[in-house]
């Protein structure tokens, strides 16, 4: 992309695997495991965190200069609850089943550490430009660790993706059985640790 | 509903839904202070003690300033504020946990001493936040909502130190480089997931 400099460029691209906020700095992962029995839930999630981040990040960011450094903290709170609060109505209006369901995580945003970490890390000290791009960038980075999760768990554990049928019946019919443990949270737990342990092992290199 | 009632939700609270284990709430501090047992019982009591007190606190809030029809009581019972229930339960988690500091500086500087790091921390702990928005979600009562805010404290409590002590023994074990740390935390809590689903099914 010839239209970003450098640094914006490494505010988008960095997160996805360098700087994976998941993965590899353990942030946000409260709300990352708790969505991802299936596919289509973990999509609505990550749509909602990226626009969660990356509009917290450009509005902190423009009003950085005015933001005394001692209620930063309640600043950027109040900010990131406006707009979670925005998701939950949007999501309760248009799309009720999946707002049940997602129950009470889609707020729980708020609470979730990459928004304020990014914010406070990032968006303090740069333009909205690069904060904005930071916030995505973190936004897909987040997104794309949590539906590799759903994607197994939801192969495994139901033998669907996206609520598609997978695994075809003759398989069924000598002896396969779904993974039921996967469904279950500590399956959550193990997919991910084995996630984290295959991409620190393919970009040894790249990380650190 | 008697006793067993609330023996049972606190059971239910600790074991078999626990809050870390079964709804992955607070993970980010359950992974990042679970490296020595110590500092894991300092953030598990204050969790404890965080929990227990904003769980009633938020009900009051909720059920008669925030829910549908909850200003009955001046007057204006067509008024549903509960989207505001985000906004305004970190708002008193975050106070809470500011008054709380101030007062254990001032009353009891030992237990300041050991819990104090701890408290700053809480305020974004999703575990706390989660308790208040799930107490909402099931319509507990006020003893419910006491006894579930205890026992999802104590379930907290339970689990970062149960993983804090295995870490510890872990690190005279052989763990492949690139799974050291996280990795082998994700597994570690996943086994004890495991564990702890065993219990599921008690009744009382």
């Amino acid at each position: 992309m010839a239209i970003l400099n450098k640094k914006s460029r490494s505010a988008l691209y960095d997160p996805l695997v360098k700087t994976n906020p998941i993965s590899l700095s353990v942030l946000g992962i409260c709300s990352a495991l708790a969505v991802t029995i299936r596919v289509d839930q973990a999509l609505i999630m990550t749509g909602a965190v990226i626009f969660v981040l990356s509009a917290s990040n450009t509005i902190i960011s423009v009003i950085r200069k005015y933001i005394p450094s001692r209620t930063r903290i309640i600043i950027q709170l109040a900010i990131i609850a406006g707009l979670v609060s925005l998701i939950d109505q949007v999501l309760m209006a248009y799309m009720y089943d999946m707002s049940k369901q997602l129950s009470v995580f889609v707020s729980l945003i708020v609470t979730n550490c990459i928004v304020m970490g990014r914010a406070d890390a990032y968006a303090m000290q740069n333009p909205a430009g690069n904060s904005f791009l930071d916030g995505l960038g973190n936004g897909f980075g987040y997104g794309a660790i949590l539906i590799a999760v759903a994607f197994f768990r939801e192969l495994f554990g139901s033998g669907t993706i996206y609520g598609i049928s997978m695994i075809p019946d003759f398989v069924y019919n000598l002896g396969y059985e779904n993974l039921g443990l996967m469904v279950l949270s500590p399956g959550a737990f193990i997919v991910l640790g084995l996630i984290v342990w295959f991409q620190k092992e393919i970009w040894k290199e790249k990380v650190k | 509903m008697g006793f067993e009632h609330y023996l049972s939700l606190l059971i239910k609270a600790v074991f078999i839904e626990n809050i870390v284990l079964a709804y992955f709430l607070g993970m980010c501090s359950f992974l990042a202070i679970s490296k020595q047992v110590e500092t894991s019982i300092g953030l598990g009591l204050a969790v404890i003690f965080v929990l227990s007190i904003t769980a009633p606190i938020n009900w009051f809030i909720s059920t008669y300033l925030l829910k549908n029809g909850a200003l009955a009581w001046i007057g204006l019972p067509e008024i549903n504020l509960s989207y505001l229930n985000l906004i305004v339960f970190i708002a008193v988690i975050a106070a809470v946990v500011q008054l709380v500091e101030m007062f254990l500086d001032r009353f009891s500087p030992t237990l300041y001493q050991s819990l104090g790091i701890y408290l700053p921390l809480i305020a974004v702990n999703c575990s706390i936040l989660g308790g208040s928005l799930f107490l909402v979600e099931r319509k507990y009562t006020f003893i419910e909502s006491s006894v579930f805010g205890f026992g999802s404290g104590l379930g907290f409590f339970l689990a970062i130190v149960a993983l804090a002590s295995i870490r510890h023994r872990m690190k005279y074990s052989n763990v492949p480089e690139q799974l050291k740390g996280v990795g082998m935390a994700m597994l570690l809590t996943g086994l004890i997931s495991m564990a702890f689903m065993a219990f599921s099914g008690i009744d009382i």
